[in-house]
């Protein structure tokens, strides 16, 4: 007669390996070099900590008109209350600023309608990569709807940055999503093409890019034909960055194992349908932390075209320096300038880890 | 396309050559991995392919969809001969279903979507009805319950009967099985041989490499033995097993039978 065999009850796990007690000895004093780390950092901080609240808060001046209101000893945040306008939108008219704010809150809307279930996401998406860019474009520029015009040089500071950092992102993820293909591809003149481009983008630097953009493509265009300083800048930011992504792309791409080429063949579908329907989302997915890290790179990359003559936000914030009246408040430009910088990159990160989480579907490699 | 249909229709079932080996050779570099493989197939056989490894078993039932391209020689699926002609490979390829050795599910989708894919993309089926479909054959392979779930939640013998029902679910004439029991544990081999066991009766012509030979002798029509290359043997199982031709085939068998 057999046995019946029955798998023993599993157990709950002993009472001091859980709970935060368990988890500050665990993490924090578990060896003598733990404790030493610990006790070091708890030291750190206390050096830093207060004499930073003490500058930036305590003794900061938050109002006045110039360097001279600031009498605290601490620092001088009525220099940016004064210039934040400029900061947000360099030297757009500020009766015209509404259109700015406009399109933003546009923009926040419709991504928030994605959260909508009944809303079809593919119209959606079209209207924001095809519709909503164009209403921008009219917004930003004028010249319709008795809009007043606003030349592309007025435009600067946070704004010039996000449009940059944001039309470059836009632009150049699909762009290297095709470079990558191409380079991976079995046809010998869109393969070299593809390397070719990369290796020679990679290899310049943006800031080169940037100056043939501003300076010599006019030179070699003919007499009379002019096209905007801001275009040329982005179509650079775009293929610069694009190269990098493709380089990405490619990483994702490889990991992919060749089974699933296979079976994406065996089935019949044909090239561009095992591309985007199997291969693209699992090697994207793979390399979002990849993509997200170029993203961010482009997005302060985009601080370069100061040397070209336009001024986003950190060169709104550098020109404001100065200032005669307000000499002596670079640490507190260049302290904000890094703290709007850090929360979009922050945030993007933020972004990205959740996404990440979503497409999460418990699958081991096969 | 009717005329064909029906001048098929006329001939006798099992008399119809539906995959032909003419003269094929196939090489990876200088390797020559297939010599002269001549071997017809016909219409609802079930053919079992052996060999060692190496052998270019794998590789000769490549070439039927055309994972691999052969050199030289010519093969005709479905009397389409496979060359560069890649609205032929298409064409082929929706009416020959695949298995692998690492089922090569995609991870990304359910197991539902893995099922709809080719139908809704290549064949064009409205989703409703392709779903209709996937549900019945994953009724078949007795895994229905699992459509919502993702290829890496399920073991390795479920992966496998889902990926049979994916073959399926593009309804091909050609069912390709390439070491589909390889990579499982011993308990879950079982589940997936009773799925194949229980097509084999239905009549799907099938192309099997495998060293189940228990599979081979319930199931077979003929048993192809590979080495080197080369078609060594081809004949039914009993006569393969009992009375092997060849002192290579000996060789094989006793090594694989006796442990």
């Amino acid at each position: 007669m057999a046995i019946e065999f029955k798998p023993s009850p599993s157990l709950p796990p002993p009472v001091n390996s859980v709970g935060a007690v368990a988890w500050v000895r665990h993490n924090l004093f578990s060896s003598p070099l733990n404790i030493f780390l610990t006790l070091f950092s708890f030291y750190v901080l206390y050096l830093l900590i207060p004499p930073v609240v003490e500058w930036g808060i305590i003794n900061a001046t938050f109002e006045g008109a110039s360097k001279a209101a600031c009498t605290g000893g601490g620092a001088c945040w009525a220099f940016i209350g004064v210039y934040f306008d400029q900061f947000m939108y360099g030297l757009y008219p500020s009766e015209e600023t509404w259109r700015i704010n406009l399109a933003l809150i546009l923009l926040v809307i419709l991504i928030g309608t994605f959260a909508i279930k009944a809303v079809n996401k593919l119209y959606l998406s079209i209207g924001i990569i095809v519709i909503y860019p164009i209403i921008a474009y009219f917004l930003f520029s004028g010249g319709v709807f008795g809009l007043e015009v606003v030349e592309t040089s007025l435009w600067g500071g946070l704004f010039l940055t996000t449009l940059l950092g944001v039309i470059g992102i836009v632009a150049s993820f699909p762009l290297g999503v095709l470079l990558a293909l191409g380079r991976q591809s079995n046809m010998p003149i869109a393969k070299s093409v593809c390397i070719v481009f990369i290796e020679t983008v990679r290899a310049v630097p943006l800031i080169t890019i940037l100056f043939m953009a501003s300076v010599m493509i006019p030179l070699f265009l003919p007499e009379g034909m002019n096209f905007n300083k801001l275009m040329r800048v982005l179509i650079g930011i775009t293929l610069f960055s694009a190269a990098y992504m493709a380089e990405v792309i490619r990483g994702g791409l490889q990991a992919i194992p060749k089974g699933q080429y296979e079976a994406s063949d065996a089935m019949g579908l044909t090239y561009w349908q095992s591309m985007i329907l199997v291969i693209l989302p699992q090697a994207l997915k793979l390399v979002i932390p990849g993509i997200v890290n170029t993203f961010i790179g482009l997005f302060k990359d985009t601080t370069l075209v100061y040397i070209v003559g336009m001024f986003d936000l950190l060169g709104r914030i550098q020109a404001a320096t100065h200032d005669s009246s307000w000499l002596g408040t670079t640490i507190e430009g260049y302290a904000f300038a890094g703290f709007v910088y850090w929360a979009a990159c922050f945030g993007m990160s933020r972004y990205s880890m959740r996404i990440e989480r979503k497409l999460e579907t418990g699958h081991k490699r096969n | 396309m009717t005329n064909t249909n029906m001048a098929r229709a006329q001939l006798a079932p099992g008399e119809q050559t539906i995959i032909e080996f003419n003269d094929v050779n196939k090489w990876y570099g200088d390797f020559h991995v297939l010599k002269n493989i001549n071997f017809s197939i016909k219409k609802g056989e079930r053919i079992v392919v052996c060999g060692p490894s190496g052998s270019g078993k794998s590789t000769m039932t490549r070439c039927i969809n055309r994972l691999e391209e052969h050199q030289k020689g010519t093969i005709l699926v479905d009397g389409v001969e496979m060359n560069n002609n890649l609205k032929n490979i298409e064409a082929i390829r929706k009416d020959v279903g695949m298995v692998f050795q690492h089922f090569n599910l995609f991870p990304h989708l359910t197991i539902l979507e893995n099922l709809t894919l080719a139908p809704i993309w290549v064949r064009k089926t409205p989703k409703k009805e392709a779903e209709e479909m996937a549900m019945h054959y994953l009724e078949r392979v007795k895994i229905a319950n699992q459509a919502l779930k993702f290829p890496g939640q399920l073991s390795g013998g479920q992966q496998q009967r889902v990926a049979i029902a994916r073959g399926l679910c593009m309804q091909p004439r050609i069912m390709l099985f390439d070491e589909p029991t390889s990579a499982l544990d011993p308990e879950m081999i079982k589940e997936v041989l009773d799925v194949m066991v229980q097509l084999a009766e239905e009549g799907m012509t099938m192309v099997c490499v495998t060293h189940e030979m228990g599979f081979a002798k319930t199931v077979a029509d003929r048993v192809v033995f590979m080495d080197a290359g080369e078609i060594v043997e081809a004949n039914e199982p009993h006569e393969f097993f009992d009375n092997p031709q060849h002192d290579r085939t000996q060789m094989f068998l006793s090594q694989i039978l006796n442990h």
